[in-house]
């Protein structure tokens, strides 16, 4: 039995088929960064942390001759989302109703995404996690307060990768609000500036909740490792005589081995 | 190249279970090479020959485990069940029941053994 507890839920089979495929179908919209990063895993609940490969010396020595280091590793970092499902709706469901209220499951399930894609992109200090656009060794380049001037820097953000040797494909992660405006944009040609900016990516264009503007990155692979121990997974808190109350869990590392390959766009 | 390792259409498999039917195949075929190799060794003649393809069904072996371990890691009851048969004395056949259903008793009316929602990679 694993720690989730799903087991102890007063849940029947397809209670828990229906949960989760509505976690799914709403997770694999809002999931942004698994789009455009390397995935690796899922290692286990138990896997606690990644190797880095790399070793700090340690000061002093226990005995004269003999020197010290220690292995730096990236912890896992726990991601949770508590939610709970009403029994009258489970009930409604098992009598073939097919629009049973799981708004909880799916507010908890965006919630959770849009930490995923925060961590990635922007970082997240407190878990030692240096996100794509924090770790670029590149200059943000301003995306322009209109969607029709977008082609102009992502255009230069592409070449400057070209000229850095980071070759095409590449994607372009875009803050709700910026991808709204592509979708709606033709550009001065009336030519859609979705269709625009696709060709200068060659790679595709993702709507990313959290997102701050845009992240242009290389898709060529080994530039962003995020390492899954338990892949985003639903668990069994409590009952009471109202709700089934249930959580999404997920552990990961998020680290950016190649700082160049990624340019921030901001607004 | 074939892609008979799935059996449903690709695009509809999550990532994970893309790499588990990888993974399968791949263990059919290290199975299948150290079956090719003892039917040749057992033919050959040639000491030297002989000694170079048992040398080779070593490392078949190797892979063999390998991608079994793999599988085992992320199907917790096939692990459940493989522990209660492999490395064991006794009656093979006798033990397999036992495995099987010990390991059906560890998780009554579980819905999927794997708990994750299966997303894995997106790209």
């Amino acid at each position: 039995m694993s720690h989730l507890l799903r087991e102890h839920a007063p849940l029947t089979g397809s209670d828990w088929g229906m949960i989760d495929e509505e976690a799914r179908s709403r997770l694999k919209v809002a999931l942004a960064a698994r789009q455009l990063v390397d995935f690796d895993g899922p290692k286990g609940w138990s896997y606690s942390a990644t190797s880095l490969g790399r070793v700090t010396a340690l000061a002093g020595s226990l005995v004269d001759g003999v020197t010290g280091a220690q292995r730096r590793v990236l912890p896992m970092v726990e991601l949770r989302a508590d939610f709970a499902i009403s029994r009258e709706e489970l009930r409604a469901a098992e009598r073939g109703a097919e629009d049973a209220d799981l708004e909880a499951l799916d507010e908890a399930a965006l919630n959770i995404a849009l930490a995923e894609n925060v961590a990635v992109f922007h970082g997240w200090e407190e878990a030692g996690i240096v996100g794509i656009a924090e770790a670029s060794s590149n200059e943000p380049i301003p995306l322009g307060d209109e969607a029709n001037q977008y082609p102009g820097p992502v255009a230069r953000a592409a070449e400057r990768m070209l000229r850095q040797g980071i070759p095409r494909p590449y994607g372009l992660a875009l803050g709700p609000g910026c991808y709204r405006a592509v979708v709606e944009t033709t550009d001065h040609g009336g030519y859609p500036v979705f269709q625009h900016l696709t060709e200068i990516t060659g790679g595709p264009l993702v709507r990313a909740p959290g997102v701050r503007g845009a992240v242009l990155v290389s898709l060529r692979g080994g530039d962003f490792l995020f390492e899954s121990g338990q892949d985003l997974s639903i668990g069994y808190r409590t009952h009471d005589e109202d709700a089934v109350h249930l959580y999404l869990e997920e552990s990961f590392s998020f680290r950016v081995a190649t700082p160049e390959a990624a340019i921030a766009l901001t607004v | 190249m074939g892609f008979d390792q799935y059996h449903e259409p690709p695009d509809e498999l999550p990532a994970q279970t893309r790499t588990f039917a990888r993974m399968c195949a791949s263990l059919t075929e290290e199975a299948e090479a150290i079956g090719w190799y003892e039917q040749r060794i057992a033919i050959e003649t040639d000491r030297e020959a002989v000694a170079v393809m048992q040398n080779a069904q070593g490392e078949e072996f190797k892979h063999f485990a390998m991608d079994l371990e793999y599988l085992l890691r992320r199907k917790p009851l096939w692990r459940e069940i493989a522990e209660g048969i492999l490395f064991q004395d006794g009656d093979i056949v006798a033990r397999g029941e036992e495995a099987e259903e010990e390991a059906a008793e560890d998780i009554p009316g579980t819905p999927d053994e794997a708990p994750s929602l299966g997303i894995g990679g997106l790209r």
